[in-house]
């Protein structure tokens, strides 16, 4: 009955699935006909429960298309925000795509690199431990900080006079403090968590003997770290740099607090580049919400469709994600995908 | 060819380098330390004015907060009172509200979601499930917020609040849809996933032997389930819940959107109609007023407000992660 677990290839140097996963898989289906009454309505609420999150999902999704479709036109992609009181003349959003891109980037630059070096620490050295555990809770707090708490931080860095060349200074010489670099910067704080806990995960994962053979021909620590280990994880750190987008992507609050409610771009000096990034803008995220009955705007056709455009960005990426942690196939018990665990550091919550 | 390397580390295996590159990577660590350190102590030096002016009253009910909000704003003082008069109590309550209630419905729905995850579902709808979970947590909550404000609020407003109902409160608070109902609905579906994974890896993690002995004693899968399964994950729901707590009390674009952006406290003794009334959580009162953050009494009080969060949702990520400790010797690495 248990048969044991069968060595897949491209998983070898990883440690086999426990053998659980097997049995509850085959094991033969008992008929609730025979169960209690109260057994059989949890047996069925826990089905109600299942179908009914694909459902929610399925709903999210084909309503957000059919929206979009209705709203989406191709000039919309290529104009930029005009302010107008009238949907028809109030422009595209080429703007704020730009601006999700150049968020995205900042963010994701600082975040993936800092990230696995903070998952290495942890995962290869960690001493002492105190100091690692007490890194460990404080990435944990960074993780449940509130966005918009995030931002308002930010924005009192990012105000210091010494901070001024990353904004605008007023005459006077107070530091505006909003700008691309600023969102983009605590964006990067935002995607560290998850590039942290992909790495040490996939760190932990590996087994010793990689590590020791590696010692055994010579290599001090720092070059089993960058010529073993970081090259053998390289799929999980891309995991974790995909999910931080996703959350970068998906944010709102970092980009009304930090780049304020203009939604083109307001450039700031006449380098072409920089002065844009020094400027404030929009992101998609921060168009929905000025387009939404809530918002300035309140021009739902162009809310939908932007909204389209971002759940069609959020979709891919997890589709990314999904083919990342599939290539090396390895899963947890049960089948369950490892990038599951990194739920709890995803879900784009307050923000 | 390996050589190359390998030369070129023997010459440098003296442990220089190695204790270099330990010094830099534990000095980034330090540095996430500071970071929070300096969060903490910048967010709450700049929200002190607002904490010294109105003591622990801060926290308490006073008078309509919208007002003190607007008379900050418009830099005015109400008559009587300094400038950063500010009773939080509506803003507290609306965001225990509606934290409360979804954290409460999560919690069974995420249970039973991961029992059938991790005991019932057949594979093939296992597999669904997995990235359908985790679609519903990367789905951005601005676009949460827009379907709650498009869709819901305007089903909530013409099918579940009757006229009567309306007309019982015409003279306190209009009633429109946008509130704790919608915000609560909507709030469940973004803790969700949080919730379910980690329970879901907890449930998964239960060694086997254990719910095979209580199955050979001829106890049916659900019993053994409830029994066993769920006596083990116990930690890990608390866990669970704790951590999706935190995220909930900081979630500021859909609950600004879908909540009614009232500073009202919706009297729990009105029974139904109280969920049908609108709300101002703390987090939406930060997103909502980011523009007025240059205005001194108003911007001290939104970072007091920041500050609140932030101690809250520490306090609460710590507690998680202490309890999330407890049951890492299965194996779970939530």
């Amino acid at each position: 009955m248990i048969s044991p677990p069968q060595p897949v290839p491209g998983t070898a140097g990883r440690p086999p699935a426990p053998p659980s996963a097997a049995v509850i898989a085959r094991a033969p289906r008992e008929r609730t006909s025979s169960w209690p009454l109260v057994d059989r309505v949890a047996y069925g609420l826990c089905w109600a429960v299942g179908i009914g999150l694909c459902l929610i999902a399925v709903a999210i999704v084909l309503f957000m298309f059919f929206k979009g479709i209705a709203y989406l036109h191709p000039n919309l992609l290529v104009e930029s925000p005009a302010p107008s009181p009238r949907q028809s003349q109030s422009g595209g959003f080429l703007d704020p795509i730009i601006g999700t891109l150049i968020v995205a980037a900042i963010g994701i630059a600082i975040a993936a690199p800092l990230g696995v070096a903070l998952g290495t620490w942890l995962s290869e050295y960690g001493r002492p431990s105190w100091l690692a555990r007490t890194v460990e809770s404080a990435i944990e707090i960074i993780a449940g900080a509130p966005s918009v708490v995030l931002a308002l931080f930010g924005l009192l860095i990012f105000a210091q006079s010494y901070l001024g060349f990353l904004s605008t200074t007023a005459e006077n010489g107070g530091v505006y403090g909003r700008s691309y670099f600023a969102a983009g910067a605590v964006m990067a704080v935002l995607a560290l968590p998850l590039v942290v806990a992909s790495t040490r995960e996939a760190l932990t994962r590996l087994p010793d003997r990689l590590r020791e053979a590696s010692y055994a021909l010579g290599r001090t620590r720092a070059t089993t770290v960058r010529r073993v280990l970081l090259p053998a994880i390289r799929p999980d750190i891309a995991t974790g740099a995909v999910l931080g987008l996703g959350r970068i992507i998906g944010d709102t609050a970092i980009i009304t607090v930090l780049l304020g409610t203009y939604l083109d771009f307001e450039k700031v000096g006449n380098l072409p580049l920089i002065g844009t990034l020094r400027g404030t803008g929009s992101t998609l995220t921060s168009y929905v919400f000025n387009n939404s009955p809530a918002g300035e705007g309140n021009a739902p056709q162009k809310a939908y469709a932007a909204a389209f455009l971002l759940l069609i960005i959020v979709l891919i990426l997890n589709g990314i994600v999904t083919w990342l942690t599939n290539r090396d196939g390895q899963s947890e018990g049960l089948g369950l995908s490892r990038v599951f665990r990194l739920i709890p550091f995803m879900p784009d919550m307050s923000g | 060819m390996p050589s190359r390397g390998l030369v070129r580390t023997r010459r440098w295996a003296t442990g220089r380098t190695d204790q270099r590159v330990e010094r830099i990577l534990g000095a980034l660590a330090v540095a996430v330390l500071v970071f929070i350190g300096a969060m903490l102590v910048t967010v709450f030096v700049k929200a002190w004015p607002s904490f010294a002016h109105n003591g622990l009253s801060w926290f308490g009910p006073g008078g309509n907060v919208d007002t003190q909000l607007r008379a900050m704003q418009e830099v005015k003082a109400l008559p009587g009172h300094s400038i950063y008069y500010f009773r939080g109590w509506p803003l507290i309550w609306g965001t225990l509200l509606t934290t409360i209630l979804a954290v409460l419905i999560a919690l069974v729905v995420s249970t039973l979601a991961a029992i059938f995850l991790t005991e019932f579902a057949p594979p093939a709808l296992r597999r669904t499930l997995d990235p359908v979970i985790r679609l519903l947590a990367a789905v951005p909550s601005v676009i949460y917020g827009l379907i709650g404000i498009l869709v819901i609020a305007p089903y909530i407003n013409n099918h579940l609040i009757s006229d009567a109902r309306k007309d019982s409160v015409l003279y306190v608070v209009q009633l429109n849809g946008a509130d704790v109902m919608t915000a609560t609905l909507i709030l469940t579906v973004m803790i969700l996933p949080i919730m379910t994974a980690i329970s879901a890896g907890a449930f998964a993690a239960v060694p086997a032997a254990w719910r095979e002995g209580s199955l050979a004693l001829g106890v049916n899968r659900w019993r053994t389930i409830w029994r066993v399964s769920l006596h083990a994950a116990r930690p890990a729901i608390v866990a669970a819940t704790v951590l999706a707590t935190a995220r909930a009390l900081g979630e500021a674009v859909m609950l600004a959107m879908v909540a009614g952006g009232r500073g009202f406290a919706p009297n729990l003794l009105d029974g139904v109609t109280a969920l049908f009334e609108p709300v101002r959580p703390l987090a939406a009162t930060i997103f909502q007023n980011s523009e007025g953050l240059t205005i001194p009494a108003l911007g001290h009080t939104i970072y007091a407000i920041g500050a609140v969060l932030l101690v809250s949702a520490a306090m609460l990520s710590l507690a998680g992660w202490a309890a999330k400790q407890r049951f890492k010797r299965y194996g779970v690495r939530a």
